[in-house]
């Protein structure tokens, strides 16, 4: 009798896993990626945090509030430290505007200079400027399980599906639990690794699950990458017109 | 009393000295042009290497001479006014000047100060405003198209090509986006007051100028600088001084070996390669030198030949009457050194006089530079310099001696027992 009751509990473990395992296999690489997507966008955006510059001389520390809404419309002002405050990003669509208090000028940012380091980060306007989903602009492929921070993770191997991204392919390790990226690796279309983010701290918020601590490194660049900090975040709230205009960024 | 004898032969039978007198002019000219225009090339690069790239000395961190080709703020040097003070008292015959590099972007506003236009800048902050040897080694008032020189902090001169391409005008206020020395964004107005032309598409691409007080407010470079220049007494390069100081400095200066961005000096030879470039252009003058030794040297050898077989009576007669073999040798030889320095003399005077119109009115290939990005004034002029008096001359003179040494054995090939059957 009581082998059987063994017997029985051990079907019954093996049954749960079973069902969990199943259940993780029987998502796609591409409901995965939504799963993540689902996690990490949201209709609006607003955003306070602070970035650490780790340069190869000094560390710089600035923080900044941000207004997104949907993937078309981004907006962010810098607080702090004196020499940057008041200075304002806008993106609205494909163009980036950016506006400084000592010169009242708004500039518009275009071409290669997209390209450039935001405020001498490890981040490209690019980086800052693309908000699309992954199922948007990129096809995925499970390419196996790693562990990140002793978290298992699947790992996903991405190439871009659209013309326009920063970014031609990426590898992704998704944590198996909570579905969000703990790591992830930027390539050029020449297979050569531009950037890697880790990323830490991982929250509830609001029902989903959001990574508050982001270190991305450009690999081609000295120093020991740029830590991207969120402080506050609200998903969507409702945000006023007048921030994503080109008027609203000389108030 | 014999070369008196020997100089009236070759003044009164032109068939002797004639041929090898013009050989050895043309050779003598060449090399003396040659010599001149080359060297007219060299100072001229090493001009305008010094005087926008180089100094015959510069100051860097170790880190950034490392990354030079990046001219990165960040690896500027720290605390410049104390290392320009330890400059000025070690080095007090140097006349040392801090420089800028920054990049950016040069927007041109529309009439609601939004974006109307934009490009690529690459800027440089001179000391212009306390410095006025500065402007004068940069030739900025001769660069001039139109406006005027920097007068105050908040003003540009705008390379011509960027001013054409944009439609800038003196009076434009342009907004300057870029990066501080520590990464933050950098905007700035300026007022355009002057278009300047290098002459150089290399500087005329897309050039700005400022003054390094007020980039030193922009880039966020207080008391810092990205190198600092030193240019040796009359602004005239000479290596070994320029090595002697920056090993003096390197060496009281030791912290470079520990510390990355202590500062660290160069000298002109040890950048933008023309410690190669230098070494380069005396082998191509040694080689020239050889050459036309080697190359005279088998012409005259050849006319010499045909001369001995013009006067192979003459030799003849002069062995019957019981001169010696070697006793005609030597007046050969004696005989070539004196066309040789004649044709050498003239070849000399017709170099110099060649390099004394390309000095005055110089050479200008602009139309071949348009894409090339070295460092080289357009208008090439040669120059004259002592070494000109003789470069040529000696190896004239050598040239005609070895080729008259090889024809003249056939002298000693001549026997006495053979002479008469041979002149009758």
């Amino acid at each position: 009798m009581r082998i059987i009751k063994i017997k029985t509990n051990q079907i019954i473990v093996c049954l749960v896993f079973s069902v969990i395992t199943v259940q993780a296999f029987s998502q796609s690489p591409t409901q995965l990626l939504d799963a993540v997507d689902k996690n990490l966008s949201a209709d609006s955006r607003i955003v306070e945090s602070t970035m650490v510059v780790h340069g190869k001389r000094n560390n710089r520390t600035m923080t900044s509030k941000s207004y997104t809404e949907g993937t078309a419309k981004s907006f962010s002002e810098y607080l702090s430290p004196a020499r940057d405050k008041g200075t304002k990003m806008l993106k609205l669509e494909k163009e980036l505007w950016l506006y400084s208090p000592s010169t009242d000028r708004t500039i518009l940012i275009s071409g290669h200079m997209l390209r450039q380091s935001v405020m001498g980060s490890d981040l490209s306007y690019e980086d800052v400027m693309d908000d699309r989903k992954l199922t948007e602009t990129y096809n995925a492929e499970l390419s196996g399980e790693e562990e990140v921070d002793g978290r298992p993770c699947w790992v996903l191997s991405l190439k871009a599906k659209v013309d326009d991204v920063a970014y031609d392919a990426q590898k992704i390790w998704i944590d198996r639990e909570r579905l969000v990226p703990l790591r992830q690796e930027l390539y050029a279309k020449s297979g050569q690794m531009l950037k890697r983010i880790l990323l830490s701290d991982v929250r509830q918020i609001d029902g989903r699950w959001f990574p508050m601590q982001m270190n991305y490194k450009d690999v081609l660049k000295e120093g020991d990458g740029t830590d991207y900090i969120i402080t506050k975040i609200e998903f969507n709230k409702p945000i006023p017109a007048y921030i994503f205009s080109k008027a609203g960024l000389k108030q | 009393m014999i070369t008196g004898f020997l100089w009236k032969g070759v003044v009164r039978d032109r068939g002797r000295s004639i041929m090898p007198f013009i050989v050895v002019t043309i050779g003598v000219f060449v090399v003396v042009f040659l010599d001149g225009f080359m060297g007219g090339m060299l100072s001229n690069m090493i001009d305008m290497t010094a005087r926008f790239d180089a100094g015959h000395l510069k100051v860097v961190t170790k880190a950034f001479e490392e990354n030079d080709m990046e001219k990165n703020n960040d690896l500027a040097i720290l605390e410049a006014d104390a290392l320009f003070d330890q400059l000025r008292t070690h080095y007090p015959q140097v006349s040392w000047s801090p420089r800028i590099y920054f990049g950016g972007l040069l927007d041109i506003p529309d009439a609601d100060g939004e974006t109307l236009a934009q490009g690529p800048v690459a800027g440089t902050a001179y000391d212009l405003l306390t410095n006025q040897v500065e402007s004068e080694r940069l030739h900025l008032a001769n660069s001039l198209v139109t406006g005027r020189l920097i007068g105050s902090g908040k003003e540009a001169l705008v390379s011509v090509d960027f001013a054409e391409r944009f439609e800038v005008s003196p009076g434009d206020t342009l907004t300057f986006f870029g990066s501080t020395m520590y990464g933050s964004m950098s905007f700035t107005n300026l007022t355009v007051v002057g278009i300047v032309r290098f002459g150089n598409a290399a500087l005329d691409r897309g050039a700005i100028i400022v003054d390094i007080s007020y980039a030193r407010q922009f880039l966020d470079m207080e008391n810092a600088t990205t190198e600092i220049f030193g240019f040796l007494p009359d602004d005239l390069y000479k290596q070994e001084e320029a090595e002697a100081i920056k090993r003096d400095f390197n060496t009281r200066f030791p912290a470079w070996e520990e510390d990355e961005y202590a500062p660290y000096m160069l000298q002109l030879a040890d950048q933008s390669g023309m410690g190669d470039m230098l070494a380069y252009m005396k082998s191509i003058t040694f080689i020239m030198v050889v050459m036309l030794v080697f190359a005279l040297s088998i012409v005259l050898w050849n006319t010499g030949i045909l001369g001995g077989i013009r006067r192979y009576n003459e030799f003849g007669i002069r062995l019957a009457m019981g001169e010696p073999q070697g006793h005609i040798y030597r007046t050969m030889l004696l005989e070539s050194l004196m066309i040789g320095a004649a044709g050498s003399v003239m070849g000399t005077i017709l170099g110099l006089l060649l390099a004394l119109y390309l000095r005055k009115y110089g050479l200008d290939y602009g139309s071949m530079m348009d894409n090339i990005s070295m460092l080289i004034d357009p208008v090439i002029r040669a120059e004259i310099t002592p070494r000109m008096f003789w470069v040529g001359f000696i190896p004239g003179v050598i040239s005609i001696l070895i080729g008259t040494a090889l024809a003249g054995m056939a002298v000693y090939r001549r026997k006495t027992a053979e002479l008469f059957r041979e002149l009758s």
